[in-house]
């Protein structure tokens, strides 16, 4: 190994999944381990932060040591650990940082804590090794829906956000309401592929002064409503149908202001990231715009759409490179906002 | 045999190293501040006064609970990082039973008490049998009314120690009287000295946990698992 290189041990337990990966310069993924506990979450409906919190802390040792056995190194080739310190659930948060601050500890290596969002966008840097700053980034998943401008590695801009429910999660209201259960993504995207989604017109929502801003909970609604009144009437409803028009709603308000906000400020590049951005429908759609404005469009294959720590490591590498280093004392922000530094 | 002992099952914060028959250095904290932010700071503060490396400690013992959820696995991933970067062994302690080791040697009951809400209490009841450490009941979840009732029943004067006689110790003192001792504060709370001597023990007993496995012992079922166990009954 080249000794320029920088390898980082990166570890994520943000939510429900505990991972650990090894990632070389920011962009050579050498192991990525996730251990996911949906199967016990989708008992509950959904994520149970003090379940998760109690997995978390029986897993990331053997995840962690498989993550350095996959990748053939050992902790001593390691350059620095990266934790994400934020946001998400605090408990559950707090069991990665405490076990990478006392790894760093142990061996005396670095600490870069790394902010979740800011590890989703750099998944884009891991598959597409000429990607580089500035460029649009539209972050979805179940608990963020965000309009990023990445203007250097980094720097990051909020231009919009949501103001009321992420996208991910009106699909799993929208997923439990049709019966389809948690987690609701991945099934609302595959039964939309047997559905119209032109079938039923949901309101494509803006908020007023805020053009790159979303808004999730009115299309949401209208979907229940739907259904409501459909059930008051004794007619079935066509779940597919159901589930592709409310998929393509969604999917048009985050392709417009994406593709619009990338036009806007001449930026000629577009990324997709989060758990979100494996929707089949918005791939396509964003592919779709993008190549008719001459815009380049970017997205991490699904395995890095989804909570993983390689994208940690690449977020890390970058901020190691900048000097960026935390302390013992690092702590666990389930707020911390996009682009800031604690 | 060199013992590095972590302990944040509650509002204290506490970490020692023992080394054979010394306490080398013990550094407790009880303040607000999250153990996320003083544990490890505290640890590599003490390795520095004593100078030593993280590598020079053979065994790591966590308290490993009953108490607060998630001061418990602060203090397990804290010990497992450790463990793992430097591939060491470590000891599961019993939080209560090192608290009673506060009062070591003591042959009155001692019932080590913590705040598990909701008026209720995690307690144990020890004692000591000349250097022996006895475990008279073992540790349970009970309400406030529960517990005095038993300590009442007991055939001698029983100390009261853990940050539990801060929220119940007057309620259990007006009914038990002169039964009932209050633990003063130099011993009254967690203390990770008291944790490395029971590791000791343990860790001489052949008692270890492999890290990978280690996990707290939280008592309680989540309060999800808690009522989704009521909801199918």
């Amino acid at each position: 190994m080249d000794r320029e290189d920088v390898l980082i041990l990166a570890i994520e337990s943000s939510c429900d999944e505990t991972a650990a990966a090894v990632v070389k310069n920011g962009r050579e993924v050498l192991s990525n381990v996730i251990n996911t506990q949906i199967a016990i979450h989708t008992e509950y409906g959904g994520v149970v932060p003090e379940i998760a919190s109690r997995k978390h802390i029986e897993n990331i040792n053997p995840v962690i040591k498989k993550a350095l056995s996959d990748a053939g190194v050992t902790l001593d080739d390691i350059d620095a650990i990266g934790v994400t310190y934020g946001p998400g659930l605090v408990g559950a948060l707090l069991v990665g940082v405490a076990e990478a601050k006392a790894i760093a500890f142990a061996k005396n290596k670095p600490l870069v804590g790394v902010h979740h969002i800011e590890g989703h966008i750099s998944a884009n840097y891991v598959e597409n090794k000429e990607l580089e700053p500035p460029f649009v980034a539209l972050v979805v998943s179940g608990g963020h829906t965000h309009l990023v401008k990445v203007n250097d590695y980094g720097e990051y801009e909020i231009i919009g956000r949501t103001r009321d429910d992420a996208a991910g999660e009106a699909f799993d209201k929208v997923a439990r309401a049709i019966g389809l259960g948690y987690p609701g993504g991945p099934k609302i995207d595959k039964l939309a592929k047997e559905g119209n989604p032109d079938a039923i017109e949901f309101p494509r929502a803006h908020v007023d002064d805020a053009p790159y801003d979303f808004s999730f909970s009115g299309i949401k609604s209208a979907v229940l409503n739907y259904i409501n009144s459909a059930n008051m009437q004794g007619k079935e409803i066509n779940r597919a149908d159901v589930a592709a028009s409310f998929q393509k709603a969604v999917v048009d308000a985050l392709v417009s202001r994406a593709v619009r906000l990338a036009k806007e400020c001449g930026m000629d590049k577009l990324a997709i990231a989060g758990g979100v951005a494996s929707n089949s429908a918005l791939r396509a759609a964003v592919q779709e715009e993008c190549a008719k404005n001459n815009i380049r469009f970017y997205s991490p294959s699904p395995v890095l759409c989804t909570d993983n720590a390689a994208m940690i490591g690449a977020a890390a590498y970058y901020e190691y490179i900048k000097g960026v280093r935390h302390g013992y004392d690092l702590n666990a922000v389930p707020n911390l906002k996009l682009g800031e530094r604690i | 045999m060199r013992i590095l002992a972590i302990e944040s099952s509650a509002v204290t914060a506490s970490v020692a190293i023992l080394e054979d028959d010394t306490l080398v250095a013990e550094y407790t904290i009880n303040h607000k501040m999250t153990h996320s932010q003083t544990l490890l700071p505290m640890i590599d503060e003490i390795f520095s006064m004593v100078q030593l490396k993280p590598d020079d400690v053979d065994v790591i013992a966590v308290s490993k609970g009953p108490g607060s959820f998630t001061g418990l696995r602060i203090g397990a991933a804290t010990g497992k990082g450790i463990a793992l970067a430097l591939d060491k062994k470590m000891v599961a302690v019993p939080t209560l039973a090192a608290m009673a080791y506060n009062l070591y040697g003591d042959s009155r009951y001692i019932c080590p008490v913590m705040d598990a809400r909701r008026k209720h209490l995690y307690s144990g009841i020890y004692t000591f049998d000349g250097d022996r450490l006895v475990t008279v009941r073992d540790v349970n979840l009970a309400s406030y009314e529960e517990l005095t009732e038993e300590l009442a029943g007991l055939d001698g004067q029983v100390v009261l120690v853990g940050d539990g006689v801060d929220v119940a110790g007057d309620v259990l003192k007006e009914q038990l009287g002169d039964k009932c001792v209050l633990a003063p504060a130099h011993i009254k709370t967690q203390r990770a000295g008291s944790v490395a001597m029971l590791a000791k023990q343990m860790a001489d007993n052949g008692e270890y946990t492999d890290a990978d496995e280690l996990k707290p012992d939280y008592l309680r079922p989540s309060q999800a698992e808690r009522e989704k166990a009521q909801h199918e009954a």
